[in-house]
């Protein structure tokens, strides 16, 4: 049994169902990714997952529990975090009122897990102090990510992190992705640049118009010709 | 010499001195605007009533007071009275947005439709205001009234012009500091402070962090509450209580929160100053000023006066749409209108 798994998800946003039968799964300590082309259903999956849209069939199971009825904010009580694409900080808050905010619903100590946010990304230290709105997009993101963090959670789920930001700092981001996972949070990852997500997946789930289309660890699919020449580019 | 000292206390006395307390009465209007602009998202046009409401039950308790020979010496009753307009206020306002703002909140409607059904709160508190007190010019100020009068300060001096500063006037800026300085400490500092601010800045990524929307909402009405009524009876005792002025008061207090910046407490308190320097300034009779400072044959045959007092609200107004034309996020770059 899987530690995260979307289980025959099929639904849509009211009128027509977008996901039909799709299936994820990510272990603990793993990074899922989920690529395909526009339009697949890429993001509509994890957001099913989160519980931002209803699913009418399929259900959701975190570590063997169900939680297809939980609103978006139970599960982040019960450990998911999420980071959306676009509008994922708090733009007037400071860096730190941020994290703050990330760890809201927690009533404990939280400066350790400050700490350890800002040693992962040690440029958020520098400009704690600084406006989220005032930073550049990749750092931006950085701070995204880091108020996810703030909850300890089990589950990270990412939408397009590298979205709209430079190689350089794209690279950085997967490097600190991977760190997380270390931990041993589970990661879910959907990304545009299938190529360099595939790279790090330990598991990839390809979809199209909301189906499961290949499913297999990120290096097969890389490997895969017929990935290769509908995505990748050859 | 003695010149350029009688042209400062009378700019002083004249507008100086109405200026900063009225500047302070309108910033204390205008942050409560703000604060449900920017959390609540959408522009109260019930708030000047608000203020009436408020100051109309502080009056009733006021006059209740002094009925029982109760008073607070040298500083007006009212400040006595003023916790209790306060509670029956913050009671109006969580039971108004229970039964009008919920209903449209729960179906997700668009600000303008909030702004119409502030509208209608706004009739429901002018009748009621009118039906309990009456739509005359009520005054309950008492104690002292001067801090410093200008006689006295001509006689001491020996200048032919004086300072005024009415208790009123001193209590207003007093009390202005000391709420400013509470509320930012309470956006600030506080975690139910900070989450409303992170409700006002994303809502989704607020919620979905665990903040609690019905919470942010009540807080934010008790507050409103809390600055209308203390802006209202401030307002009150330093000019007089007429229920019609005070529906009067949201031109210039909308002015000040626009000027500001929508949503941003800082920028409302300095609109508030804005508007109320403009509007006295703009509407002063510099006749007398400029006698003392000009040699003798250039004195001024006319009032040197760029607008007639009955025009005060028509420089809020001009302000207000050269601010919406030309800047429409304010000083304070706060959201758009």
């Amino acid at each position: 049994m899987s530690f995260l798994v979307g289980e025959n998800m099929t639904g849509g946003y009211g009128g027509a169902d977008i996901l039909h039968g799709c299936s994820i799964a990510a272990e603990k300590g793993e990074i899922a990714v989920i690529v395909g082309p526009n339009g697949a259903g890429k993001s509509t999956a994890m957001k099913a997952i989160f519980g931002m849209l209803d699913i009418h069939t399929g259900s959701i199971l975190l570590d063997g529990e169900d939680i297809t009825e939980l609103s978006p904010q139970a599960r982040v009580a019960k450990g998911m975090a999420f980071v959306p694409q676009t509008a994922n900080v708090f733009p007037t808050m400071s860096v730190e009122e941020n994290l703050e905010m990330g760890a809201f619903l927690r009533r404990d100590d939280i400066s350790k897990t400050m700490d350890e946010v800002f040693e992962s990304f040690p440029i958020l230290k520098d400009k704690r102090l600084q406006n989220a709105g005032e930073l550049s997009g990749g750092q931006r993101q950085q701070v995204a990510v880091g108020r996810a963090l703030m909850t300890q959670p089990k589950v990270l789920m990412l939408d397009e992190p590298t979205a709209g930001v430079s190689p350089i700092v794209m690279d950085e981001l997967f490097d600190n992705i991977i760190k997380v996972a270390r931990t041993g949070i589970t990661i879910l990852m959907v990304e545009q640049n299938a190529r360099q997500a595939l790279n790090i997946a330990n598991k990839g789930y390809v979809m199209v118009q909301g189906r499961n289309k290949f499913t297999d660890t990120g290096e097969v699919l890389l490997n895969n010709p017929e990935v290769r020449k509908s995505f990748l580019g050859g | 010499m003695e010149d350029l000292l009688n042209a400062f206390f009378l700019m002083s006395n004249f507008v100086f001195v109405p200026a900063i307390a009225y500047g302070s009465q309108l910033a204390l209007g205008a942050v409560g605007v703000t604060l449900v602009y920017g959390i609540l998202r959408f522009s109260n046009f019930a708030h000047g009533d608000t203020m009436a409401f408020g100051t109309m039950f502080v009056i009733l308790f006021t006059w209740l007071f002094q009925s029982y020979g109760i008073n607070l010496g040298p500083l007006p009753t009212a400040l006595l009275a003023l916790p209790f307009g306060i509670i029956i206020t913050i009671v109006f306002l969580l039971g108004s947005d229970k039964f009008v703002y919920r209903f449209y909140r729960a179906k997700k409607a668009v600000p303008v439709t909030y702004l119409i059904a502030s509208v209608g709160i706004m009739f429901v508190l002018n009748g009621i205001v009118r039906f309990i007190i009456g739509p005359n010019d009520q005054r309950f100020a008492d104690g002292e009234r001067f801090i410093i009068k200008a006689k006295t300060m001509k006689q001491f001096l020996g200048t032919a012009e004086g300072v005024s500063i009415k208790v009123s006037q001193g209590l207003t800026v007093v009390t202005a500091i000391i709420v400013v300085m509470v509320l930012f400490w309470f956006l600030n500092k506080t975690r139910t402070g900070k989450s409303m601010r992170a409700f006002s800045d994303n809502e989704d990524l607020a919620l979905l962090s665990g903040i609690n929307p019905d919470k942010v909402v009540a807080v934010t009405w008790i507050l409103v509450a809390i600055l209308a009524t203390i802006a209202g009876t401030l307002y009150g005792l330093d000019k007089s209580f007429k229920p019609f002025t005070y529906f009067m008061l949201l031109l210039p207090i909308f002015a000040s929160a626009i000027v500001g910046g929508l949503g941003n407490p800082l920028g409302a308190i300095a609109g508030g100053f804005v508007i109320a320097f403009s509007e006295i300034m703009i509407t002063y009779p510099y006749k007398k000023f400029v006698a003392y400072i000009v040699p003798g044959d250039w004195k001024p045959e006319g009032l040197v006066q760029l607008l007639a007092t009955d025009y005060k609200f028509a420089v809020s107004f001009i302000i207000l749409v050269l601010v919406l034309l030309f800047r429409p996020t304010g000083i304070f770059a706060g959201k758009s209108v």
